[in-house]
């Protein structure tokens, strides 16, 4: 008994020690972890020349079509917005009000202009009537924003960023 | 759980759920294939190219499943000794890997058409990845000594260090911006998903669920064979 419970404490202060060493390890490669920044994380801190993926949602009534393959929008994570502009082929999901994720180049003249550009959708299923119904029955924004599930918040977590 | 420690006994209990296991996977992955690809409706976004769901989830889940109870069973043999764990870990693992290769397969399928990328190296995706080469680790280790029950150490150890991955595939994307969405239905706040979708998710669900246990009892019986097998080898040989 006194050697099972022996190698029972030695398992599990191994696993603690390995578990403290891996939430370490990843804390501190947070930045290099997340997948892209935020319009306000760019802001706190300017990525100068390198090329970097900034995510966000396509502000409503920002899409604009520059002619050929064009285009400029805004994105925001709701604190604040970037302008993007873009020449190439739009995912499917392209939409505004949706998410999206840009790679590119901050310029100087504060526009970011996107080299690639990848769809971002949230985490709601729903089929198409009931998603009009939630339209119709006045929730504000896109349909997207409408909660399934009650008791729900608004804000929808293609927006969430780190703490 | 010593109770299930005898060979015997735990034979006569899993050839008694083996034909109710092997039942239920059959007529779930017809109901469920039949409501998921067929009666429930598209996706107000997405369209049709959601019904990749009804398989890219569950693999989903049951490659993190399996790992899990992989782990359990690493301890149960380092710390207990308990007979049964070992050959339990080495039925389940090629079921793992094959569960988690599907599920970044049709991730992938189902990637290229919404997000515009095949793959990208975002923390869910990668950490899933991390998983498959954790499963094909172990598999190769566990069989890379000629005695046994070294390799099988080395292995349980590998997937005791290899479960920190798990809670980091699932929470992947909280703690980090990701290209992958949130979960939709193991999350705070209950499902995001329509009961229509929902119904046919879960019956796929357990569809996997029930067909991991009909075939790892399975390959416990063969391993329990076998492990028989060589030992009157080793009695006739003396």
């Amino acid at each position: 008994m006194t050697r099972k419970r022996r190698r029972l404490m030695i398992l599990a202060l191994a696993l603690l020690g390995l578990g403290t060493a891996t939430a370490l390890t990843l804390s501190a490669f947070r930045d290099n972890i997340v997948f892209f920044y935020s319009p306000s994380d760019l802001a706190a801190k300017p990525p100068g020349g390198r090329t970097v993926r900034i995510g966000g949602l396509v502000e409503a009534g920002s899409l604009k079509r520059e002619g050929g393959m064009t285009v400029t929008f805004q994105v925001t994570d709701t604190a604040r917005s970037l302008p993007v502009t873009y020449t190439g082929i739009l995912p499917d999901l392209f939409r505004e009000g949706q998410g999206v994720v840009a790679e590119g180049k901050l310029g100087a003249d504060g526009v970011f202009t996107a080299t690639e550009l990848l769809a971002k959708h949230d985490e709601k299923y729903m089929p198409p009537d009931v998603a009009d119904a939630l339209k119709r029955a006045g929730h504000p924004g896109k349909p997207g924003d409408a909660p399934v599930a009650a008791g729900e918040e608004h804000q929808t977590s293609t927006l969430r960023t780190n703490p | 759980m010593h109770r299930f420690a005898n060979p015997a006994r735990f034979l006569r209990i899993a050839n008694a759920v083996l034909p109710w296991a092997a039942g239920l996977s059959a007529v779930c992955f017809a109901a469920g294939l039949y409501l998921g690809l067929l009666v429930s409706p598209p996706d107000y976004q997405q369209g049709d190219t959601v019904r990749i769901m009804y398989i890219h989830v569950p693999a989903a889940w049951m490659g993190m499943f399996t790992y899990s109870t992989m782990a359990v069973a690493a301890a149960a043999a380092l710390v207990w000794k308990h007979p049964l764990a070992e050959v339990y870990a080495k039925a389940a693992a090629p079921l793992g890997a094959g569960f988690t290769a599907l599920c970044l397969l049709t991730g992938s399928l189902w990637g290229a058409p919404m997000w515009g990328t095949w793959w990208v190296w975002d923390a869910r995706l990668t950490s899933v990845l991390v998983l498959f080469f954790l499963y094909l680790g172990y598999m190769a280790l566990v069989d890379a000594f000629d005695d046994p029950a070294r390799g099988n150490k080395a292995g349980n150890i590998l997937l005791l260090v290899g479960a920190v991955n798990v809670p980091i595939i699932k929470f992947s994307v909280e703690w980090w911006n990701t290209l992958h969405q949130p979960a939709s239905v193991f999350r705070l706040g209950g499902p995001t998903i329509a009961a229509s979708m929902l119904w046919p998710l879960l019956l796929m669900a357990v569809a996997f669920q029930s067909y991991f246990f009909a075939v790892v009892i399975l390959r416990i019986r063969a391993g329990l064979a076998a492990r028989r097998v060589q030992t009157l080898r080793l009695g006739q040989a003396n």
